[in-house]
């Protein structure tokens, strides 16, 4: 299928781009990156009304990254979609630059909100989709969410909030990717069972394999047809996706970057070793 | 005598009829903090969050971005603890248009008592970037100062009250944000109050005139960012100034005017707070006697100025 191999194509380059910048900055969180790529990949060139013509538009369709230390993905979909140039990718993390260690909105083209205090992106998504509501817009409001950060309180406060205020307007994605910053998620606080626990809480649930643009296409399809209560997919995913010693590997959580042989290996194994900024 | 957040509640209502861009915010505390009035009024405007701070002050930042003014409501504690990483990191960082109105301020609280009781929220408001901080004196300047507020682009923490307070203006009182105002002019010493401290502060300054103390009187309803220019002007011409704030000694109002004198003008100073403690359930009059805010405390601390002044011709401060 053309489409599904243009998308597998931007996603190739997301992960070029993620470990290149990755590597300027020295720091950084790669596995949490990796493993949304395709989730992002999606939402910004298929699902969303969201471009550079529009994003002033308060009608614009938003994108909010609430596990926002996954930000190099951000990035580097924002840079595809010509937000900026891919030569920042450079300066992230250093002083003076647009990309920040975490996204913040007054400094980076296309960034919605300062994410990066875990909870807070996901309240800041609900208050969007309402306010959509209350205003007289029809724009759709996604927000990705960390695993690990469901252990968040506010995640459940505005769990209750977005069902009672049925907003039907928002689609919450889980990166679940089974690892959080220091061990797995099932040993630091377990989150099983994870999809009972939405139902329970009054969202419309589906469960996917979020490394698969078919399965990704079918999920934020069928959320659109659901009204009165706002959606959520639980995106089973690789923390690490396409970097094999990063692959399921807790240490590339974060904050690092690879070096030495490693970070031969992983420009090698992205096709960054080409990428000239 | 009425109340700060019923003051808060009449004034929405009324601005709600001839202004559309705003919305109200309550996390299950409307009778408390006097938003009932416009809830019953305007039910379509007023979006119950239930006992959940954190995930309102954030859903109040993305509101923000369609266009709508939130004016975010609850108790002071909550407003500058519970949830004050989410004021930071969603409202203030970002610098979105919301406004985060408390009530139930010091022991002015009274009988809840200190889990209750926020003696903290202006040294906490204070050290975050982009807040701006108004607190009204009496329910005239609360609602002349509502729509400054509403119209003063990005994050405002406004401070109302709990408990009945005696009127100090009328109609005609004017609101500047930025702007101390002077309510009694005098030669020996300023009192620089907020609150519901002022009435106090005025009551102070008659009884310190009768002993011929002439006393200037400061309302000091934005406490950021501070009216410098009418701090430098108070110390110079009187020479000795008195801080009255319904809140810890540390970090609220006194700590704000002791940053401009010493860096500008130093004069003896003495604060009039709570002396770092936590206070008790109780009548807020009776508290404020107990733990030191009633207008004997400013008298006594005006007397204790004026001997430091004495002392050190005006420059320098001992202890008193």
């Amino acid at each position: 299928m053309p489409a599904e191999r243009e998308l597998a194509e931007k996603a190739r380059e997301i992960r070029k781009y993620i470990i290149t910048m990755n590597c300027y900055a020295g720091s950084g969180h790669p596995g949490g990156a990796l493993s949304a790529v395709e989730l992002i990949t999606y939402l910004f060139h298929r699902e969303m009304n969201f471009s550079v013509d529009n994003f002033k538009d308060p009608g614009r369709d938003r994108f909010i990254l609430s596990k926002g230390h996954a930000c190099m993905a951000l990035y580097a979909v924002l840079a595809q979609k010509g937000f900026f140039d891919i030569k920042e990718f450079k300066r992230l993390r250093h002083i003076d630059a647009m990309l920040q260690g975490h996204p913040d909105r007054l400094k980076t083209p296309g960034v919605e909100f300062n994410s990066g205090s875990l909870g807070q992106g996901f309240s800041f998504a609900l208050g969007c989709a309402l306010g959509g509501r209350l205003a007289g817009y029809d724009f759709r409001v996604y927000v990705l969410l960390g695993d690990g950060e469901l252990n968040e309180g506010q995640i459940w406060e505005g769990m209750m909030f977005g069902s009672h205020h049925r907003l039907d307007n928002l689609v919450a994605v889980v990166d679940y990717n089974k690892l959080q910053s220091d061990d797995l998620c099932e040993n630091v606080t377990s989150l099983e069972p994870l999809v009972d626990k939405f139902k329970a809480f009054g969202w419309y649930v589906m469960e996917i394999d979020g490394h698969d643009f078919g399965d990704i296409a079918s999920a934020f399809g069928r959320a659109r047809m659901i009204k009165g209560r706002p959606s959520i997919v639980v995106a089973h995913t690789v923390k690490g996706k396409g970097i094999s010693f990063m692959e399921g590997n807790p240490r590339w959580h974060g904050s690092l970057a690879p070096r030495g042989e490693d970070r031969v290996r992983a420009l090698r194994e992205c096709g960054g070793e080409e990428l000239e900024l | 005598m009425r109340t700060m957040r019923d003051a808060f509640g009449e004034a929405l209502v009324e601005l709600a009829q001839e202004r559309t861009d705003f919305v109200v915010l309550d996390a299950d505390v409307a009778g408390g903090t006097g938003t009932a009035s416009f809830r019953d009024a305007f039910p379509e405007r007023f979006i119950q969050c239930g006992i959940a701070e954190q995930n309102m002050i954030s859903v109040a930042a993305g509101l923000s971005t369609a266009g709508i003014i939130p004016i975010v409501t609850c108790y002071a504690v909550f407003a500058s603890m519970r949830a004050v990483e989410q004021a930071r990191n969603s409202i203030a960082y970002p610098r979105f248009n919301v406004k985060v109105v408390a009530s139930h301020l010091g022991i002015d609280v009274g009988p809840d008592g200190p889990t209750h009781q926020a003696i903290e929220d202006i040294a906490i408001y204070r050290a975050i970037p982009n807040f701006k901080i108004v607190s009204p004196a009496d329910p005239y300047e609360l609602k002349k100062a509502l729509p400054v507020v509403l119209d003063t682009e990005g994050p405002v923490y406004m401070r109302t009250g709990r408990s009945p307070v005696p009127e100090i203006f009328d109609e005609n009182v004017r609101f500047v944000l930025g702007e101390g105002g002077i309510l009694a002019e005098g030669t020996d010493a300023t009192i620089i109050a907020v609150g519901v401290m002022v009435h106090r502060a005025l009551k102070a300054a008659e009884r310190l005139y009768k002993e011929g103390i002439s006393c200037r009187v400061v309302n000091m309803s934005t406490l950021k960012p501070i009216d410098k220019e009418i701090i430098v002007d108070s110390a110079l011409k009187t020479g000795a100034i008195v801080t009255a704030e319904d809140h810890n000694i540390m970090g609220g109002l006194g700590s704000a005017v002791a940053e401009v004198v010493v860096e500008n003008c130093p004069v003896a100073m003495k604060m009039v707070g709570i002396n770092d403690r936590f206070a008790e359930s109780g009548e807020p009059e009776a508290l404020a006697i107990k733990y030191g805010l009633h207008d004997k405390a400013i008298e006594e601390a005006v007397k204790i100025v004026l001997r430091q002044k004495k002392r050190g011709k005006g420059k320098i401060a001992s202890l008193g």
